[in-house]
């Protein structure tokens, strides 16, 4: 037993840590206003304090803490996508989530067992070799893997010999994991408020004022407060809080949804993800299964789930493991994805010469918290946009200078 | 034994024993017993350990409120005893035990309680060394997680699935549906009545008084138009009235034009020290174990008083032989209730239970300070209307201050009725059901008689609250059985920040084990609303979330089959050894085995087209038809090529682009005649090409209609040197020779009697000649070529050859050799985009891209040294100052040539012809290629324009 549940124990009365301070009243000014409290923006609160001593930091929040897509989403971290700029950014994700225990002081539970996507055909295949040469070059963990490879790796998979989803191989990127996402945000969120940060919940923005092409100040419904700068970093919400400001970003958004299964004893150790089956499975270590798959076919702003999904969702995993027929599902829910057109996100830089997008982070946003966050700090802390994030501007849609992703999202997020 | 006589146990037939096993115990149950009632009749009181702390659970509710009665049967995990029937020869077993139930090693972490406070594990487990986490505790605590243990030799029935429509849907068949599914159905609507139990009339069916029910019971089972569904549960609500009804094995997917949920209340257990130990159930387990089942749930009785229900829970135990040692009264109770237990002589305490004690079984508790000696204790601290149904259609639960809950906010065609409401007296309940049956009838526009208004409850049934007090020292006083949870750990969670009821949820677990808060919603609410000085009504409870039971994956899967597509060929192919793969959902030849090894057959059949002929089925290409008289029209919008100046007879290769540009396919295109078009697109991207076209046509209103005829049309490729030949030995009414059917012309034929539409085209750089015809008449056309074949050495040839082929020739295949970024330019299509159409789809962009010039060009490459597929192959980086330029997209070992060629994407400025690239091979290593023209094979074309 670690000491510190000793410690813990021996006590008469329980410690309180205080992780979550209460929300204080609004002030008139702030030196950073960051529309969202959910995993990025409390990151970036994070890194604003602890790296660039600014303390004078409101993260906005209408709901709870991270009630958004940081509660809703299925926790993958990973690094094996398709151009070398993505490469580089998400690897540099996966090894802050490395550190982020250390740092915060708060264990995240960052578990990396390894992803192992499933290729049905040929032309998976073909695309797997692309990921894994591309992320070898970049310095991550991804190699093509054969039909008994993925048998060792994951037992009891359905590998459908002879049939039209037959396993022929699959890509392996022993990087991949998961972490639990409330705690990412919580141990940002105390972190920050350690160093001053204020969180305020149930704070709604209802306006951006801006002139001379800034903007000068965020409406709440508690009340209006300057901002020498501002981030828009609220997840399914930012192409509305982009027009609030008078920018259109270019973000679609379409419900993403996902289930989870009573507790099992474990199982499945690695994540696994069919593309042609659109389904992801990983086990929790509470023994739960959460399943996933593909964001529903229409634009919508509805996080109310669909039997559909569910029943699809529910036929790729039992395809994949059949075995698991008499699991019951639990709960299932959605949440909205913004997407952009390449499927990468739009970090940096906006019209507004302090307003900075934190946005179009779609069904991938989760795996890149903390470099998000740290990078975005970068940027208001020193006006200047970091070279890793530069491909991820907003105006490569002006210059048709895409950050392609689209095969490497579909399914596994 | 604990059974009682006749006339107890109204499921269960005496006349059929059966027999099951617990925990490698013989026991016996009788038919109509569920798992639980087997248990508790065999006196098998203890039947988990429970999530976190493994303490010894037994049954509560036996409606699924809560996880205790989650077991193992055989290789099914989780399955819940209190509503599973027991069937015979069934093997039970405790679940996540270490040991055995009665002796679980893992039950010295109750012991360590102490040390292991809420949301311990956020603050600890993160040393000695900076993986610890992944190397040393999170497999030993995975090792902990999980209840039941799936077999990966498990199997299961599949699902199956029903279609239902319905103007009324009535879920739950107590007395107020009973009552609204009459009213709905006698009125003329087709009702559906759906109940989870065996049987109609809910709580009623292990009540002592039956208010004549039967009456309703026997109309509702003659009523024609009334649909009964017993033993169904209702698990969801979904957009419009769609909603999930699972029997067994069979999910009804049901559109209601109307919903009345009629599901009652749930029973809530009282908070105190020890409050989980066997023994301790819930008040109306006690009545159902008693009156369903005939089991005498022990020999000495504490009943926890909760309103007047509390009669019917005294009685069931005096008539089972139970001694009534105390009812305890938190609130104080009707008069009416009172006398009738004065009358009993039965001592009624005021006060609340404070604690329990007992090994493995209650052996007491503890009221006032005072010991009361007891084995069974009924506790129902009191109501919660269940929630679940109607929040998921969009109402809102709201909780008054003193424990009071109705809901607002209703969709307008979702309505609820009875015990739900509020309402308990019996002519209430009914009325309420009347009533929300009349609404409906009224909105479904079906005759409707006099207005009923909505009588508001007699009593507010909610308010009757045994409310949990504050936290005991000693803890072990549980809100949430399932998650082993605390009232301390709720305060706690408070205190550490967590003040709004979803943070409480996501910070402790609360509600988030197998029965989502049925049991601990109220009572976690109101620990909350005290913690945070907030009112009851501002803390609220969860975001209620389908399913509302567990739910089985088989049960939604169905027959999960896979969509797949044969061609009209099939059977041939297999006949011929065709070793058939994959592609989308096609199954097509990948290569004929002849009994030489793979690559071998594969090579000879590359040097077959070459040398003599082949014969391809591409009869998994898009086939679309465009007609009408804006069709020229439309495919110069729809494609960067131009259509509309087409003449008749002519072929054209057709490139289309998305808006951004990129080249999204390619095909060819013949005009049949003045207004119809026959438009070829690839497999992969046929459903996405029609779909576009839809759309476009939809938008621009031009008169034309697109068909779809790729599942409908079958096509063969005849290529090589002998194509000719092999036709002209065929019955025809056309002529095969170049002048009267150059290259690039299309002509409508009959072949072998067969209608055709032929095309001189091909993608094998040789003479060749594609012909489409009806799917029906494809093995009758593939017959005729096959007997004319072997006169002239004609060797059918599959995908991979077809890839070495095109490949040879430099021919690229849309979406390998592209990507979502490619532009025609890229490609060296630069050539086929229009430069005199004003519009076409991706104009605008491709011009755009145009103005900031190329990054990459897709070229070929040839390399000095043969090299095999560990060294070199798709995917491969081409590298550039130590940056990646682009990928290798194609990559063979040529037969006809001897050597390796590739396609790759190289940086702009080396892709002239005898430029040097670097390539990254499969192993690291550097390799060089030279760029070579795009056709490694006949650049001049002299083969296939013959």
């Amino acid at each position: 037993m670690p000491l510190s549940l000793l410690k813990y124990g021996l006590r008469r009365t329980y410690p309180v840590t205080g992780d979550i301070a209460a929300t204080p009243d609004l002030k008139p000014h702030y030196d950073v206003g960051i529309i969202g409290g959910g995993g990025h923006g409390l990151a970036c609160a994070h890194y604003l304090s602890s790296r660039h001593g600014i303390g004078s930091v409101a993260v906005l929040e209408k709901g709870y803490l991270a009630g958004g897509n940081t509660a809703r989403n299925t926790t993958t971290i990973r690094s094996n996508y398709i151009t070398p700029q993505s490469i580089a950014f998400y690897k540099e994700g996966v090894e802050l989530y490395g550190e982020m225990a250390q740092e915060l002081d708060f264990n995240v539970m960052f578990s990396q067992r390894g992803q192992l996507t499933l290729a049905h055909n040929d032309s998976t295949m073909r695309s797997f070799h692309l990921r894994a040469e591309t992320g070898k070059f970049a310095g991550i963990r991804a190699e093509v893997v054969d039909a008994g490879d993925v048998r060792r790796l994951c037992p009891g998979l359905n590998m459908d010999e002879g049939g039209s989803l037959e396993i022929v191989g699959g890509l392996w990127h022993a990087d991949g994991g998961t972490a639990r996402h409330d705690a990412v945000a919580w141990g940002y969120a105390a972190q920050a408020a350690r160093r001053g940060v204020e969180i305020h919940q149930r704070t709604e923005v209802l306006a951006i004022e801006t002139a001379g092409g800034k903007a000068t100040a965020v409406v709440t419904n508690r009340g209006r407060i300057a901002c020498g700068q501002v981030l828009i970093a609220c997840g399914g919400m930012n192409y509305d809080m982009g027009l609030k400001a008078g920018i259109e970003i270019p973000i679609r958004c379409y419900p993403l949804q996902a289930m989870v299964t009573q507790p099992v004893k474990p199982w499945l150790h690695t994540l696994v993800s069919s593309v042609s089956l659109h389904t992801y499975l990983v086990q929790s270590s509470r023994g739960e299964v959460v399943i996933g798959g593909g964001s529903d076919p229409y634009q919508l702003y509805a996080t109310r789930s669909t039997l559909d999904m569910k029943e699809q969702l529910a036929a790729g995993a039992v395809h994949l493991f059949p075995f698991i027929g008499n699991l019951k599902i639990l709960r299932q829910w959605a949440g909205i994805t913004d997407m952009t057109p390449d499927y990468s996100p739009i970090m940096g830089a906006s019209p507004l010469s302090n307003l900075w997008l934190d946005c179009g982070w779609g069904t991938w946003g989760f795996k890149a918290t903390p470099v998000a966050g740290k990078r975005l700090a970068e940027c208001i802390a020193t006006g200047r946009v970091p070279d890793i994030i530069k491909p991820f501007a907003l105006d490569r849609f002006a210059s048709f200078s895409l950050v392609n992703e689209m095969g490497a999202t579909a399914a596994s997020h | 034994m604990n059974r009682l006589p006749p006339p107890f146990g109204s499921r269960i037939d005496r006349a059929q024993r059966l027999h099951f096993s617990f925990e490698g115990r013989k026991l016996e149950g009788f038919a109509g017993d569920t798992i639980a009632s087997a248990l508790a009749a065999s006196g098998e009181w203890q039947v988990s350990r429970s999530f976190k702390y493994h303490r010894p659970r037994g049954l509560h509710s036996l409606t699924g409120s809560d996880a205790n009665a989650l077991v193992q049967v055989g290789d099914e995990p989780n399955v819940d005893a209190g509503l599973t029937p027991l069937r015979d020869g069934m093997v039970v077993s405790a679940q996540n035990v270490n040991g055995s139930l009665a002796h679980d090693r893992d039950s010295v972490i109750d012991k360590l309680g102490r040390f292991l406070p809420v949301g311990f594990y956020y603050r600890t487990f993160m040393g000695p060394t900076h993986n610890a986490w992944l190397k040393l505790w999170e497999p030993l605590i995975r090792r902990k997680a999980g209840l039941g243990r799936l077999h990966m030799t498990a199997s299961h029935p599949h699902g199956d699935t029903v279609h239902l429509h319905c103007d009324v849907l009535v879920v739950g068949c107590g007395p107020a549906g009973l009552a609204a599914g009459i009213e709905a159905a006698r009125s003329g609507a087709d009702v559906i009545l759906c109940e989870a139990e065996p049987e109609l009339s809910g709580s009623l069916t292990f009540a002592a008084e039956q208010h004549g029910l039967a009456s309703l019971v026997a109309e509702a089972q003659s009523l024609p138009g009334l649909r009964l569904m017993t033993g169904t549960v209702c698990n969801g609500w979904f957009e419009d009235n769609w909603l999930p009804l699972i029997r067994g094995n069979t999910l009804h997917r049901v559109r209601a034009r109307r919903v009345i949920f009629a599901t009652g209340v749930l029973e809530q257990p009282a908070v105190f020290r020890n409050n989980d130990l066997p023994g301790l159930m819930a008040a109306g387990t006690v009545r159902r174990l008693v009156r369903h089942y005939g089991v005498k749930t022990g020999t000495t009785a504490v009943v926890l008083a909760a309103g007047d229900e509390t009669l019917d829970t005294v009685r069931a135990l005096q008539e089972a032989g139970v001694q009534i040692a105390a009812v305890v009264a938190p609130q104080p109770l009707s008069a009416t209730c009172m006398d009738e237990l004065r009358r009993e002589g039965l001592p009624v305490i005021d006060g609340r239970i404070e604690e329990a004690r007992g090994n493995k079984r209650l052996s007491a508790l503890r009221v006032g300070g005072r010991w009361i000696d007891c084995d069974v204790a009924a506790i129902t601290a009191g109501y919660m209307p269940s929630w679940q149904l109607p929040c998921q259609a969009g109402a809102r639960l709201v909780c008054g201050d003193d424990g009071e809950m109705s809901f607002t906010g209703f969709p307008p065609d979702v309505d609820i009725a009875g015990g739900i409401t509020g309402h308990s007296a019996h002519e209430a309940v009914l009325a309420d059901g009347r009533r929300a049956a009349q609404a409906a009838l009224r909105a479904l526009g079906l005759a409707a008689r006099e207005e009923i208004s909505r009588p508001s409850p007699a009593s507010k049934p909610f308010r009757f609250w045994d409310a949990p007090g504050e936290p005991d020292p000693r803890g072990r006083d549980f809100v949430d059985f399932d998650e082993d949870l605390q009232v301390k750990d709720l305060v706690h969670a408070v205190q550490e920040g967590y003040r709004e009821i979803e943070l409480v949820k996501r910070f402790t677990t609360v509600g988030m084990g197998p029965s989502q808060g049925r049991h601990s919603a109220k009572a976690a609410a109101l620990i909350v609303a005290r913690s945070t000085a907030r009112r009851l009504s501002q803390t609220g409870v969860t975001t209620a979330r389908p399913p509302a039971g567990p739910e089985k994956l088989s049960v939604l899967a169905g027959h999960h089959t896979v969509t797949e597509r044969r061609t009209a060929l099939h059977a041939a192919h297999v006949q011929l050894g065709a070793e058939m793969r994959p592609v989308g959902n096609w199954w097509r030849p990948y290569v004929y085995r002849t009994g030489a090894p793979r690559e071998e057959a594969i090579a000879a059949e590359v040097k077959a087209v070459r040398e003599g002929v082949g014969l391809l089925d591409v009869s998994t290409l898009g086939k679309l038809e465009v007609r009408g008289p804006d069709a020229g029209a439309f495919l110069d919008r729809m494609y960067a090529t131009n259509h509309g100046n087409q003449s008749i007879g002519r072929v054209r290769y057709a490139l289309m682009l998305n808006e951004m540009g990129s080249v999204m396919d390619d095909g060819v295109v013949l005009r049949l005649t003045e207004d119809t078009f026959y438009v070829t697109a690839t497999t992969g991207a046929v459903a996405r090409v029609y779909a576009d076209m839809s759309f476009w046509n939809a938008q621009w209103r031009m008169n034309v209609d697109v068909l779809n005829l790729t599942g409908a049309f079958c096509g063969l490729n005849l290529t090589g040197p002998k194509a000719r030949a092999v036709l002209s030995g065929l019955s025809s009414d056309i002529s095969f020779e170049p002048e009267a059917f150059p290259y690039l012309q299309g002509k409508s034929a009959t072949i072998a009697g067969v209608p055709v539409r032929a095309m001189r085209i091909g993608f094998t750089g040789e003479l060749s000649y594609e012909l489409h015809c009806a799917g029906s008449q494809a093995m009758t056309l593939y017959k005729a070529i096959a007997q004319a074949g072997p006169a002239h050495d004609l060797k059918p040839y599959g995908l991979e050859a077809s890839r070495i082929l095109r490949l040879e020739k430099g021919h690229i295949l849309i979406g390998q050799d592209t990507d979502a970024m490619s532009t025609p330019d890229e490609l060296g299509f630069g050539w086929a985009v229009s430069k005199r159409k004003a519009f076409f789809v991706g104009k605008r962009s491709l011009e755009a891209r145009r103005r900031t010039g190329l990054q990459r060009k897709l070229a070929g490459l040839t390399f000095a040294a043969s090299l095999g597929p560990n060294d070199m192959g798709e995917g491969c980086l081409v590298l550039r100052n130590g940056e990646v330029a682009g990928h290798v997209t194609s990559f063979a070992t040529s037969p006809t040539l001897g050597k390796p060629i590739a396609l790759a994407h190289v940086h702009t400025d080396d892709a002239k012809p005898g430029a040097t690239v670097s390539l990254r091979a499969r192993n690291g290593a550097t390799i060089a290629a030279t760029v070579a023209g795009h056709a490694f094979f006949d650049p001049q074309n002299l083969r296939q324009e013959i």
